[in-house]
């Protein structure tokens, strides 16, 4: 999946001789927590995000008449962060997610040919890790544990696939820390998993779930 | 002078059939009736014959061209992808001849329900047919086509006006009705269902609330697997108070699945027979507080149709009819008769006697704790003030 399927592609962005009032007041309308720093070619050249604006507030515990609040109205580059770390259009979900955990960011602008053309945040990466767990769509949970050995997913994917149900959508992760197993789980857009807990137990195949369901459960 | 309650009822019912080896069963409602009737609890006086549903009102909650769907169906006149799109002929909704008939006399039955307690012929009535709570606006899924609880419940928003409180049991959650309302303040759907962490359909959790107008006015209680009798009433009764308190409703419809017993095939709850006694009381409890008795109650899943739905499903009516559970023997007849069909062993009495059949949960207090914590989130949410 690229990150050109998952960025929005409407920006809010600010130029650098914006004052921090403004930040501050799109940060609000737009309900959002970064904003972009553009140059006349809307290119990156920094980055301001809720929490720089908030530190460069003064406390609402001093707010009063007597103080004029003359901070807010200093320019945004003054206080931007640069330089700023982007991706491209053509990246790897998988890959920008890395890059939200190293460098424990929450929002990166998207350029291409050095032009800002999107944005994924920490929750839009959330949502669409979301999606890719299939989790949104009417299923029932199957796991099953399989030696991690070549052509193994194609042989247990048959199985479901000769009662023509519908695989939602497939995970595959290490079965706790032996490297000699591999744990699949399948969602299958069915009510009544019976009889493929059955076909998959008569081809030998141990389940972690359901697996403990104590007599008189099958 | 005005009865307590009426028992809907057709042998037509059991033409909702997609297949032999299918576990939707409506022999279960045979059975049902049959034990009632043996217990000389049902008479031919409380039995009333289900109107059929016209498409009209199957269109207060589906689309037509989903209905006409249906009705091509049985003439085998759907391509590939309207069948996809439909979900109809999938392994859960297999089509079968008169599907689109069989699913309007059930949807029919949950309106001749609602008919009779809103015209105050009797106080509450019972339509075991009904209650196919996985039906989407223009999706078959789960067993159900046609979704009679969101039409019986548009159907009296539409004609009457009155603030409904949906109470789901069923051990899969209801989102094909939480999905009608999910924007609607004056109807609040309450689900207490196994989480869908691996079970079917994978929604119903505690977040989800409702949105826009309906915002706070869907619950949602999704209880572990191998959940038992205890911590589930717990739960249950500490939810549904509070939120009948809070919402007020001026009717109440309770989808009455059979599917969380330790039996059923295909959910990994626990419980046993006491959650069945426990539920139509307190529904009846609460339609005499708020509702002056206003309760419609509807079937549901429920896949041991031996041993757990006729038990539960006859107590419904028992609260209904009499105010109070049956206990003691079956009656030896009933036993007799069924017990040649059934290929496992026919319960003897109302509760359950085996207690070799209920396992050893090691979880046991986890599951408890956790199932409490979870009631805990689903009330802190409503009844605390919220903060500005």
């Amino acid at each position: 999946m690229l990150v050109q399927e998952i960025m929005k592609t409407e920006v809010i962005t600010l130029p650098q001789n914006a004052t921090i009032a403004n930040a501050l007041q799109l940060l609000q309308d737009h309900r959002i927590r970064h904003i972009p720093i553009v140059n006349d070619n809307n290119e990156v050249i920094g980055i301001v995000s809720d929490r720089d604006v908030r530190d460069a507030s003064p406390s609402v515990l001093l707010k009063n008449d007597s103080i004029e609040q003359n901070e807010l109205e200093n320019e945004i580059k003054m206080i931007m962060t640069t330089p700023v770390i982007t991706i491209h259009p053509l990246d790897f979900v998988e890959e920008i997610a890395r890059v939200f955990y190293d460098k424990e960011i929450a929002c990166l602008p998207v350029v291409n040919k050095n032009k800002l053309v999107g944005i994924v945040t920490e929750k839009d990466m959330l949502y669409t890790l979301i999606q890719l767990t299939g989790i949104t769509v009417q299923s029932s949970v199957i796991e099953v544990k399989v030696p991690d050995v070549p052509g193994i997913i194609p042989e247990v994917a048959a199985i479901f696939g000769k009662r023509k149900v519908n695989i939602a959508s497939v995970l595959v992760y290490p079965f706790k820390d032996d490297p000699n197993y591999k744990i699949l789980v399948f969602r299958i857009q069915t009510m009544n998993p019976l009889p493929f807990i059955q076909d998959l137990r008569n081809a030998g195949y141990k389940l972690m779930w359901p697996n403990n369901i104590p007599e008189p459960k099958v | 002078m005005k009865r307590n309650a009426a028992f809907i009822f057709s042998d037509q019912f059991l033409e909702y059939h997609f297949h032999e080896n299918h576990p939707f069963n409506q022999k279960r409602i045979q059975l049902t009736k049959e034990l009632l009737e043996q217990s000389n609890a049902l008479t031919s006086e409380d039995l009333l014959l289900p109107r059929k549903a016209s498409d009209k009102e199957i269109a207060l909650f589906h689309d037509e061209d989903y209905i006409e769907a249906v009705k091509r169906a049985s003439f085998n006149q759907l391509t590939d992808d309207e069948k996809r799109e439909f979900g109809l002929g999938t392994e859960d909704t297999p089509i079968f001849d008169g599907m689109h008939e069989a699913s309007a006399l059930l949807v029919g039955g949950s309106l001749t329900a609602v008919d009779e307690v809103i015209n105050e012929r009797v106080n509450h009535s019972l339509n075991i047919g009904g209650g196919l709570h996985h039906g989407f606006k223009r999706k078959a899924s789960g067993f159900c086509i046609y979704n009679d609880a969101a039409i019986a419940i548009r159907y009296i928003r539409k004609n009457y006006n009155l603030r409904v409180l949906y109470v789901d049991t069923d051990a899969h959650h209801g989102d094909g009705v939480q999905s009608a309302f999910y924007d609607d303040p004056n109807v609040c759907t309450f689900s207490i269902h196994e989480t869908g962490r691996y079970l079917f359909p994978g929604t119903g959790e505690v977040n989800e609330r409702g949105i826009k107008q309906g915002f706070g006015y869907s619950f949602n209680l999704p209880i572990d697997a191998f959940t038992q009798d205890e911590s589930f009433l717990e739960v249950y009764e500490g939810a549904i108070r509070r939120i009948a308190e809070f919402f007020k409703p001026d009717i109440i419809i309770t989808q009455n699945g059979a599917d969380a017993h330790t039996y059923d095939p295909l959910t990994h709850l626990c419980t046993s027979m006491k959650i069945y006694e426990r539920i139509p009381e307190i529904s009846h409890e609460l339609a005499h507080e708020y509702c002056n008795g206003k309760w419609i109650a509807l079937g549901g899943g429920g896949y041991d149709i031996w041993r757990v739905v006729p038990r539960a499903w006859a107590q419904i009516w028992n609260v209904m009819k009499m105010g109070t559970i049956s206990t003691g023997p079956l009656p030896r007849t009933w036993i007799e008769k069924w017990k040649k069909e059934s290929p496992v062993n026919i319960p003897n009495h109302w509760h359950d006697t085996n207690e070799e059949a209920f396992p050893y949960i090691p979880r046991k207090p986890e599951i408890n704790d956790k199932n409490s914590k979870l009631l805990n989130q689903l009330l802190k949410y409503t009844f605390k003030p919220q903060k500005k």
